[in-house]
């Protein structure tokens, strides 16, 4: 719609399409990248000035020879990632997607061993068990904060740590589910394991699907019902939110419990992925190590500006990146050397607004030559619109 | 009355027969999207007193802060006795002698007044600070410009009147001669103006030359020589205040003519809709009382104003009376229901809209759409949804029929991101949200509060239109002219309490200002 009053004939109307506020966020989000590259190239090039080149043509296009792989490390992060970015949208912060994703897990893999149901639906109910194992640690955050005002992310640091001892614990704990001399849980069913998608040497599995099918769900919530229009408008005005008389509180928990049930099915559909080799299973390591999925969550949410949408993406490109990354090593780059090109890409995204401004500098360039070029011709828009210097003069004279 | 009040700016023609301290010629100052400052020119004299005219988004407030050194103009230049200087922050507008009284005071609360008037120039020796020095120097500049201040009173604990001379001091104390007000009245009680009026003669005859940026056409009369009118960025004249009117300084800012009296007929009070009993709500900040056993009616169809000072209490009760606060005792009745202690969505249902104090932290969500920000007290009822999902099409021409109706202005109609609307538009949509809502008591604070004149007299009409349909209205204002010209019966608070209850058409500002200053206080019909 925007595009349609703006318009300018003839003339490709670069303007308006910045205006756009998917787009502008999706620049942003491409710059950001830009530059994590170009710092990432000369972090490889410090580290081995010999093996830049091909090095960084790995970490770029290696991905690509493993597309299989992508997909399926991309399914946890995206996951995760729709958690974090979900309660983002609420102006919460689940900096607990680790202890949700470990709880998922555990709730899943305890299904996955002790219940023996039909063939055809275990690894169905091990998947919803992860959901409920999720649900119920975002949960506890939520309903600290909503009832007794307790900060989100103190309560959801704490519960990581909780979810994560806890689970080694009851892990250790259950003869059927511990191998103590490989230090690891023993091998899942079968039955328990996701359909896999039939690619060579890849574990990639139904659950990508799932997990994009959850990211348009979740994208219908938030732009086309009253639940979401109620936890957006208090994510951007709590107080607004509270004038229009919207139940904060129940809205709070909702959303920590909808959150942690996203984090809790990518626990899940990480534990029950179908391994490469026959007769064998995913495992995990009860060696008090907090999850990173749940932190790389945080990471596939900002580069996708908590959007579901957006949020694919990241997750598919941070997955490719880290997979590249995994085949660099061949030319001796630690992976290490990944996490910083990751972690710089983060950092820039941070940056986002400042690479609008500059986008919008150009514009405002553009528009000035074109004007020099020919007179002025059309109509004005509204004066009232987009003036940032009224917004101003209102500012100050809103506070107080 | 017939002199030509247009003169167009006469740039190129002798400058230097006049005695000019500050000139700003033809600035220009552009920000992505708009022009705020459009080849404005405008001339100080030394020693006089030059308000600065114009509605909100004029560039009243970007012409200053280039003065002032916030922000660097595109085009044009800035010469202070002539000669060109460059202003690129605030500190080389202090040592130019330009000093400015914000709107909202830059104090240090927990400081005492010699604390904030001596900082940032602080007279040490050798690191210790000297403030016995200092406290001569600004008691010596309370006495010569009848500034009374205590030295060591803290801020937090002294009236608004009171912080306001700190700032005057504090430009005084750094030997400005040249003196920015922003809109200063907006925050004082009838006699505070007063007293501001006569402080500012008193700096004309020592000299000093001010501007004095303001919407309240009666100060400018009352103590300008000439005033800068600007409209939508440009500038529009520059007037001699006695050769002028009222009328004409209006009709330059606006564009068009503006009637200050609010047409209304007598009110016809109908069966009560409001009734206030003993209602007492804690303070947050302090372990007193902020409101203390309040208690009066409104009924339908008549303005009840609730007439005061800032901070004496309004905004808690507000807060109590919808729901955003709660009370500590005492009851509130809604059209017979009990609301004591009913949630917001209670009251709403009950009949009650609320256009809030502050409209982009209450009433807004600034980065929702228009169309959603005008749903937000009813996207909940079936017309707009069904089974959990907003009926977008719904919204959408529900939206564009508040739009066409009330006349909200906006770049892109119903999808125009609320927070780039200008303040005014802003405000039509919550009226125009509120008042469509289906209600019988309408709570408006301070409507009209930053508004320029052409959005005032809108919002008063409908007020008095939603009166007229048999609202019942109440109406919180610290604003004198609207409480006089709007409202059907005075209530006075003070300190938490209703100090007494006056008739608009019998009453005086100078006799309100006593009741609003606690100086005086009638008893109150006892329920």
């Amino acid at each position: 719609m925007p595009e349609k009053k703006n318009t300018t004939k003839k003339v490709f109307n670069l303007e308006s399409v910045l205006k756009s506020k998917g787009f502008s966020a999706f620049m942003a989000a491409l710059f950001a990248i830009f530059l994590g590259l170009i710092f990432g190239f000369i972090v490889m090039t410090v580290a081995s000035p010999a093996n830049s080149l091909p090095g960084f043509r790995t970490v770029l296009l290696g991905g690509f020879r493993r597309l299989g792989d992508v997909f399926y490390f991309a399914t946890p992060i995206l996951m995760t990632g729709l958690s974090v970015g979900f309660a983002f949208k609420m102006g919460l912060f689940n900096i607990g997607a680790s202890g949700q994703y470990t709880m998922g897990m555990f709730f899943a893999l305890y299904v996955g061993f002790m219940l023996k149901p039909a063939d055809g639906i275990h690894w169905l109910i091990c998947v919803l068990a992860g959901f409920l194992g999720g649900l119920l640690w975002g949960l506890i955050p939520g309903v600290f904060k909503a009832l007794l005002n307790v900060n989100e992310v103190i309560t959801s640091i704490m519960t990581n740590y909780i979810g994560m001892y806890l689970v080694d614990m009851l892990i250790q704990s259950n003869g059927a589910m511990y191998v103590p001399s490989k230090t690891r849980t023993a091998y899942l069913p079968q039955s328990a394991q996701l359909p896999p998608l039939g690619v060579d040497n890849s574990s990639v599995n139904i659950s990508i699907f799932i997990a994009i099918f959850i990211a348009v769900i979740l994208y219908i919530i938030l732009n086309k019902t009253v639940f979401g229009y109620e936890l957006k408008a208090t994510g951007y005005n709590r107080f607004a939110s509270q004038y229009a008389g919207m139940s904060g509180k129940r809205n709070i928990i909702i959303t920590m419990a909808v959150a942690g049930a996203l984090s809790g099915l990518g626990g899940a559909f990480a534990i029950l992925a179908p391994s490469t080799i026959p007769g064998s299973s995913m495992t995990y390591e009860p060696i008090n190590i907090i999850a990173a999925n749940g932190f790389n969550g945080i990471a596939v949410a900002l580069l996708g500006n908590s959007s579901p949408i957006g949020i694919i993406f990241s997750a598919l490109f941070i997955s490719h990146i880290q997979r590249g990354g995994t085949l660099a090593s061949l030319f001796g780059y630690k992976p290490e050397i990944i996490d910083i090109v990751i972690s710089v890409i983060i950092y820039f995204s941070a940056f986002s607004m400042l690479m609008k401004s500059i986008l919008d500098r150009i514009v405002k360039k553009r528009r000035e030559m074109r004007t020099k070029d020919h007179a002025e011709t059309g109509g004005k828009d509204d004066p009232d619109a987009d003036n940032p210097a009224r917004a101003l003069d209102n500012d100050k004279k809103g506070v107080n | 009355m017939k002199k030509p009040v247009f003169p167009v700016h006469d740039i190129g023609m002798a400058v230097a027969m006049e005695d000019y301290i500050i000139e700003m010629l033809n600035i220009t100052k552009e920000f992505p999207g708009v022009v705020a400052n459009d080849n404005i020119t405008l001339r100080l004299k030394r020693g006089e007193i030059h308000a600065l005219l114009g509605e909100n988004g004029a560039g009243k407030s970007t012409l200053m802060s280039i003065l002032f050194g916030l922000y660097q103009a595109d085009k044009g230049e800035i010469r202070k006795n002539g000669e060109v200087v460059r202003i690129n922050n605030p500190n080389d507008a202090n040592n130019l002698g330009i000093g400015m009284v914000h709107q909202h005071f830059k104090l240090v609360e927990i400081f005492t007044v010699l604390e904030n008037i001596i900082l940032g120039v602080e007279p040490a020796k050798a690191g210790f600070l000297q403030k016995s020095k200092a406290r001569e120097r600004v008691l010596k500049l309370s006495e010569q410009y009848g500034l009374k201040v205590d030295p060591d009173a803290v801020i937090e604990k002294i009236s608004v009147g009171m912080q306001q001379r700190v700032e005057i001091l504090k430009m005084l104390y750094r030997d400005n001669e040249i003196l920015i007000f922003d809109e200063p009245t907006a925050v004082l009680t009838p006699q505070e103006i007063d007293e501001l009026m006569e402080i500012m003669r008193g700096f004309k005859r020592e000299g000093k030359s001010i501007l004095f940026i303001t919407h309240k056409l009666n100060e400018i009369m009352a103590v300008a020589d000439r005033c800068t009118v600007l409209r939508k960025g440009k500038c529009v004249g520059t007037v001699d205040i006695d050769k002028t009117s009222k009328e004409e300084l209006s009709r330059m800012m606006v564009g068009r003519a503006v009637s200050f009296r609010v047409e209304k007929k007598e009110a016809e009070p109908g069966d009560v809709v409001l009734s206030v009993r003993n209602v007492t709500v804690l303070s947050k900040t302090h372990k007193k009382y902020a409101v203390k056993d309040v208690s009066f009616d409104v009924r339908a169809g008549e303005i009840v104003c609730i007439a005061g000072i800032d901070g004496n209490g309004q905004t808690e009760f507000i807060s109590a009376l919808t729901g955003l606060e709660k009370i500590s005792s005492g009851k509130i009745t809604l059209c017979g229901v009990d609301i004591s202690k009913a949630s917001i969505r209670k009251r709403s249902k009950a009949g009650m809209s609320h256009i809030p104090e502050d409209r982009q932290k209450y009433g807004l969500v600034l980065d929702y759409t228009l169309e959603e920000n005008l749903v937000l007290q009813r996207y909940w009822q079936l017309e707009f949804q069904k089974n959990g999902f907003i009926k977008s099409n719904a919204v959408r021409s529900y939206a564009g029929k508040l739009i066409k109706q009330y006349d909200v202005r906006s770049g892109q109609g119903p999808i125009t991101v609320v927070r780039s609307m200008s303040g005014g538009n802003q405000q039509k949509a919550i009226v125009a949200r509120e008042m469509d809502k289906k209600h019988e008591l309408l709570v408006a604070v301070q409507p009209t509060r930053g508004l320029d004149v052409g959005a005032i007299e809108y919002i008063h009409k409908q007020l008095v239109a939603g009166r007229d349909a048999q609202k019942a209205v109440l109406l919180v204002s610290f604003e004198l002219d609207e409480v006089m010209d709007l409202s059907d019966r005075i209530l006075v608070m003070y300190e938490g309490e209703i100090v007494g209850e006056l008739d608009p058409k019998t009453t005086t500002v100078q006799e309100l200002g006593l009741y609003m200053s606690g100086a005086k206080r009638s008893t109150v019909k006892e329920f």
